[in-house]
């Protein structure tokens, strides 16, 4: 999408009003807003900000200080689909590290980088939650276990090909 | 017992986790008639919130997040009288191996709403919020939904039950950062903020919360423990165990929440899980998550409750036990701990952003053959310069890991360094950062 569409769609306003009710004070809406806008592009173009920004009666700097802090919040185009590889202890034990190099030479990326064919965004994530599931990662929000190198071919070629 | 996803129905041997594989448990109705909401209709028509609390109070709970503060003691710092006060659920669950309020969340969902509301009726609370990790999708779905379902059913709302007690509850999402479950980054990251922690004092939360009003936060695992007590009474929580959740994560055989006894032993928990792997022995584990001092073979034995952790230096923390058997390489996983903490800085404190990478940086290279002689000195010397001087625990749980792996695997260290050759090419990092995506 060009930047002069990234105007906030009528849906994503009318939702922003709704979740910013939801609180005592408009601010506390910021982050949710931001997702919101995240599930119409993919993303959070810059664009975005200031019509975030007049919706909960902020400064467009604030807008753009929280998105850059938080990382699920995309300030860059990302794949059509992000995977979140956990590579913490509890998946390093179950051999994450294997897999992390396996994911990389198969997709030709590190982390925080796209495919070149735009399908994957690949993240080398943080404890994910699921240790009892090791090693596991997230693809979009789907969550995969026990993870082999077969099991991730397996995913990863069946994921939006 | 650790709960396999095959089983079916209430399992009577827990308590906790009694409901968590009960099919279609999600549902208020099948949750109702398990005996769900019982605790809430008996305490808004026959107690006063007093009573809530001093029950809570007598049963000795434990908040489950990681300080272990008690809970009806944390409740009673609220002033009463005040007008306007929240309660804020900490369901962030990031500290790594930590799975047990995914594992509530997803399996009883209901079983949080309900401590909520009797909690927020102790306290004389209008609004409460659930802080619940981004990566949780599952959890936001089935939480969402028994939200719905309690608003449909007139437990959330005005008047509940007909009653004076009016509630709201609000699932606010977070969006990847460990110090948010900070409690008070947590209240920053609420407030529409980055996500970075507050100074105390001031910024106590029972005093200077949530939009600076007295705010109780309490843990996801903490508040499931509400109906229980209310339904039970206190004595009979304290005869069950008291029930306590251990994430235990890494070598067993069948990793899983294990419902145990406070206090259970190590050696017990690991039996529980399943076992070592064959032919394997024990080497080290978390037991309280990566921020605890690892315990090594001599520990075996310990208590897992708050002061037999405490006592050998190390902490209750979430319950996180990670296991580790002989083939691990604890200079690995003692860089991958630290890389962690590095990677989650928040960056306002300097012991914290600056500590966290130059550990890293000296740990990669022992790891990358480029260790030199002098660098257990300068790990000692950095881990020294972190200890009590960051402005909240994140950069302070560096030093427990780098302090145990120095005393207790010190030649592991040693035999890296043996070993180095500059002729080796040194890469980049383990986990390259580059800010393409994300921020």
């Amino acid at each position: 999408m060009t930047p002069e569409t990234h105007t906030l769609a009528p849906a994503a306003v009318a939702d922003i009003r709704e979740i910013k009710a939801r609180y005592p004070v408009a601010q506390s809406a910021l982050v949710p807003a931001l997702l919101r806008v995240q599930a119409e592009y993919g993303w959070v173009p810059p664009e975005t900000y200031d019509g975030i920004a007049e919706l909960l009666g902020l400064d467009t700097e604030v807008v753009a200080e929280v998105a850059s802090f938080y990382l699920l919040v995309f300030t860059a185009p990302v794949g059509r689909q992000v995977i979140q590889l956990c590579t913490n202890v509890s998946c390093l034990l179950a051999g994450a590290d294997a897999i992390q190099a396996h994911v990389e030479a198969k997709l030709g990326v590190k982390t925080r980088q796209t495919t070149a064919d735009g399908r994957f965004t690949y993240i080398v994530a943080e404890c994910l939650g699921a240790c009892e599931e090791a090693p596991c990662m997230l693809v979009g929000e789907k969550r995969y276990k026990r993870l082999t190198r077969e099991k991730v071919d397996e995913i990863l070629d069946r994921t939006d090909s | 017992m650790t709960q396999s996803p095959g089983t079916l129905g209430p399992d009577p041997t827990n308590v906790l986790l009694r409901h968590v594989n009960v099919p279609g448990q999600h549902d208020i109705d099948t949750y109702v008639a398990n005996g769900g909401y019982a605790a809430v209709h008996r305490a808004l028509k026959e107690m006063n919130p007093d009573e809530v609390v001093a029950a809570v109070d007598g049963s000795q709970l434990r908040g489950r997040g990681g300080a272990g503060f008690p809970t009806g003691r944390k409740w009673k710092f609220i002033n009463r009288n005040a007008p306007v006060k929240y309660l804020v659920v900490n369901a962030d669950e990031s500290e790594p191996g930590t799975f047990k309020d995914r594992t509530l969340l997803e399996g009883d969902p209901n079983l949080l709403v309900e401590g909520i509301i009797l909690t927020s009726y102790a306290l004389g609370v209008r609004n409460a919020f659930v802080y619940l990790r981004g990566e949780y999708y599952d959890c936001h779905r089935l939480l969402g939904g028994a939200i719905r379902q309690a608003y449909e059913r007139g437990l959330l709302g005005e008047r509940i039950l007909g009653t004076d007690f009016s509630l709201d509850l609000v699932v606010h999402p977070g969006a990847g950062a460990y110090i948010a479950g900070e409690e008070t980054a947590l209240l920053e990251s609420l407030e529409g903020r980055r996500a970075m922690p507050r100074l105390k004092p001031p910024y106590f939360p029972a005093v200077m919360g949530l939009y600076n009003k007295p705010t109780v936060l309490n843990n996801v695992e903490t508040l499931c423990c509400v109906p229980w007590i209310l339904n039970h009474g206190a004595e009979w929580w304290m005869q069950q165990g008291p029930p306590q959740l251990y994430s235990v994560s890494g070598h067993v055989q069948n990793p899983g929440v294990v419902e145990a006894p406070l206090g259970t032993t190590l050696r017990d928990l690991i039996d529980r899980a399943g076992g070592l792997r064959p032919g394997r022995t024990f080497k080290a584990c978390y037991p309280g998550g990566s921020s605890s001092r690892p315990l090594v073979a001599e520990h075996i034995d310990v208590a897992m409750n708050h002061e037999s952790l405490a006592k050998l230096g190390s902490m209750m923390g979430s319950g996180a036990v990670i296991i580790m058997d002989d083939t691990t390489d604890m200079v690995k996983v003692i860089a991958r701990v630290a890389e962690f903490y590095m990677e989650e800085s928040c960056g306002k404190c300097t012991p914290c952003r600056e500590g966290t990478r130059w550990v890293v940086q000296v740990l990669e290279r022992i790891l990358h053959g480029h260790g030199r002689p002098s660098d257990l000195d300068l790990l000692t010397h950095l881990s020294k310069n972190m200890t009590g001087t960051c402005f909240c625990p994140l950069g302070e749980s560096v030093p427990p890991s780098l302090n145990a792996g120095l005393a207790h695997f010190r030649n592991e260290f040693e035999a890296y360094i043996a070993r180095s050759n500059a002729a080796v090419p040194m890469p980049v990092r383990i986990k390259e950062s580059v800010p393409v995506a994300g921020s």
